[in-house]
């Protein structure tokens, strides 16, 4: 593998790792405030197909954006409705939402454009194009580091530089400010939170509309800058690889960069190797496909470190007994 | 005491949920510009009006009672079995060793023998994480997502590297042998003159299917293990307190679920298609979830919820045929119910209960 291949590899590991990283981190915001949500792959996909929509029929991505964030919300505020003022169970939900979402989708496209459950596809504007960065082209000549810079760094969607920054962004609002903390005392003890005076109602609420908007971001990418357009199920599965990189990564930011660059690695690579011949013998493509959800068993498994969730996830916090 | 009595929560608040269920669904094909009745109609009409709509009802509904019952068995030990997808992909494997490697005399015998590898396949794959779940405290419902995609991406190697047939493209096993072909109910309902359930795929397998309706009906009520399953679903302290080891329980529960799950695969691997295809199961796995919810954990309320979702999908496959609405139709209707039975349960139970409460206060 020379140089060049091992650029394009990581560059399309980037591209791939993004929507995993979007999700991610929006079901970190929801579990670590004590809301399990296995509804990410459904928020995304709804997400994608109304930003793909959107921006076909008005020719700006931007619209599209904003109609997939809020097609997210929606299904942020339904979950939200179940699991926190119904105090219905959240993985139920989580299931209902990602159903909802994969029948409506088809349902609704295939009555607004009659193309098999699918959206036209997307041109110029109605897409996120690459951004290039400053001095990329005069840059790219200078030997490793120029193809670097050119090649892996620059050249993707404002999306993907986005999804980067909120890993700081994350970690700082967790970690450092007074609502993070908040946050993440609501999903291991809500009962001292309520004892504070802080509402853990209006916290998980705020948690989970969070990992709405951040969900519709990781939809309108795969839809409007990763494709160009949305085709039916085109989420696959990435919003329980997203869930497996949450538990990979302990419910942490900056592992989860980590876990989602590791699992955009795997995507990538069964992406163009398809079956790996290592010589004796050869790594069929589906060994690649699974190995995402076997690392997450192992780790859940806890023989190579223990991945312990936040200790009042997917409980219901009631007020009075 | 109870706020409520007994049948307003079995028959009142999953029918009311089905009610609003079925209102969201006309309301949405509203939008999408069809009519409601137009389409109940229809569906009513290709899925229960001949006996060939009735050969495909309850042929889906044999797979949807093994599923339903497989999810249910696991609520009952407060376990969320959502692997059942996964364990009936695998049990499919089961299947199809049995009926391409035996060489069996007779269709009964065969059929013996591919319940049991279906039930062991499927027992198997919910072995790991009900292990995990017991042992290490790993989250069942994440390892059982888990291992339904690990069990795709086996299938996928398993049909395209090794068991299928040279020179064939299809990633398939080959056709099963002549004799281990289940007498649909063409078969075993056609007289000479008058031929029932033309075409339809319904087989004896569904006959399996009530059984194991009764067989579980009989384990969770009437034995020691089911009471224990009970017990442990209730409180899990006060089991350990009376002697149940949670560990066993967790294990026994969800090989019995891995096991349920499994036995679908004999409906659709060697009764419909005869031969493994890649995807065999269809989301019924899922579907097992709004089966079991809907109808209330109880083998009787599987059966009758198992029999309105196969109705539900011969009628969506009617309406696909028919008109402009798709067969996705029947995964919103299955996620409402889904929503409305299992997650927004307290949306329906809490105003009722206030109302019970009330009617009583105004008797005494």
């Amino acid at each position: 593998m020379d140089f060049m291949t091992l650029l394009q590899v990581l560059d399309s590991t980037v591209r791939l790792a993004t929507p995993l990283l979007l999700a991610c981190l929006a079901g970190l915001y929801s579990e670590r405030a004590g809301i399990f949500d296995i509804g990410l792959e459904g928020k995304m996909l709804a997400a994608a197909f109304f930003s793909a929509a959107v921006a076909y029929m008005s020719g700006s991505v931007w619209l599209g954006l904003l109609a997939g964030i809020g097609a997210s919300v929606v299904l942020s505020i339904l979950h939200g409705l179940a699991s926190i003022t119904f105090r219905g169970n959240q993985l139920i939900s989580g299931v209902a939402i990602n159903f909802l979402a994969a029948g409506m989708t088809v349902l609704v496209a295939q009555s607004w454009f009659a193309q098999g459950g699918r959206t036209p596809s997307l041109t110029g504007a109605a897409r996120f194009d690459p951004i290039t960065l400053p001095l990329a082209e005069t840059l790219q000549n200078v030997p490793i580091l120029g193809p670097i810079y050119h090649e892996l760094i620059s050249g993707h969607s404002i999306l993907v530089y986005l999804a980067f920054l909120m890993v700081p962004g994350t970690w700082w609002l967790l970690y450092r400010t007074r609502f993070g903390l908040r946050l993440r005392a609501v999903g291991e003890n809500p009962a001292a939170v309520d004892t504070a005076g802080v509402s853990v109602v209006a916290l998980r609420y705020a948690a989970v509309l969070i990992c709405g908007v951040l969900c519709g971001i990781a939809g309108a990418y795969l839809a409007t800058a990763l494709q160009a357009g949305f085709v039916k199920d085109m989420t696959a599965g990435r919003g329980f690889i997203a869930l497996a990189a949450l538990i990979f990564a302990k419910w942490r930011p900056w592992y989860a960069l980590s876990a989602c660059l590791l699992f955009g690695l795997l995507q990538a690579v069964a992406l163009r190797y398809q079956n790996i011949d290592l010589g004796s013998f050869v790594i069929p493509v589906q060994v690649m496909d699974a190995l995402p959800y076997i690392l997450t068993v192992v780790i859940l498994a806890g023989f190579v470190g223990r991945a312990i969730p936040p200790r009042a996830g997917g409980e219901p916090y009631v007020k009075e007994r | 005491m109870n706020k409520m009595p007994q049948w307003a929560d079995v028959v009142l608040i999953p029918l009311i949920s089905l009610l609003l269920a079925a209102i969201l669904s006309a309301l949405v094909i509203l939008a999408i510009g069809e009519n409601p009745w137009a389409a109940f109609k229809l569906m009513v009409d290709g899925a229960l009006m001949r006996s060939a709509g009735w050969g495909y009802t309850l042929y889906y509904a044999t797979n949807f009672m093994f599923t339903g019952l497989a999810v249910a068995v696991a609520f009952h030990a407060r376990i969320f079995n959502i692997g059942g997808e996964g364990q009936a992909m695998f049990a499919g494997l089961g299947v199809a060793y049995v009926c391409l490697f035996i060489p069996w005399p007779h269709w009964s015998l065969a059929l013996i023998g591919a319940s049991v590898g279906a039930a062991v396949f499927g027992a198997l794959w919910a072995l790991i994480p009900a292990y995990l779940q017991a042992k290490r405290g790993s989250h069942i419902v994440i390892t059982t997502i888990m291992f339904n995609f690990i069990a795709a991406a086996l299938l996928n190697y398993m049909l395209v590297n090794v068991l299928r047939p040279p020179r064939s493209m299809d990633p398939a096993t080959a056709t099963f042998p002549e004799a281990t072909h289940l007498p649909s109910f063409r078969d075993m309902f056609s007289t000479a003159d008058n031929i029932m359930f033309r075409g339809a795929p319904a087989n004896v397998t569904f006959f399996i299917a009530l059984a194991a309706c009764v067989l579980v009906w009989y384990l969770i009520w009437r034995t020691r293990l089911g009471y224990e399953i009970r017990a442990f679903g209730f409180s899990e302290s006060g089991a350990k307190y009376a002697g149940i080891s949670p560990v066993r329980i967790t294990i026994i529960a969800m090989l019995i679920s891995g096991a349920l799950a499994g036995l679908m695969s004999v409906n659709t691997t060697m009764g419909e298609s005869e031969r493994l295809v890649l995807n065999s199961t269809e989301g019924a796995g899922f579907i097992g979830i709004a089966v079991a919810l809907m109808g209330r954990n109880h083998p009787f309320g599987v059966f009758l919820a198992a029999i309105l979702f196969g109705f539900l999908y011969q009628g969506g496959a009617e309406l696909a045929l028919w008109t402009n609405i798709p067969r996705e139709l029947i995964v919103v209707i299955q996620a409402l119910v889904i929503l409305f039975t299992g997650a927004l349960d307290n949306m329906v139970r809490m105003p009722l209960e206030k109302l019970f409460l009330s009617m009583r206060k105004g008797d005494a």
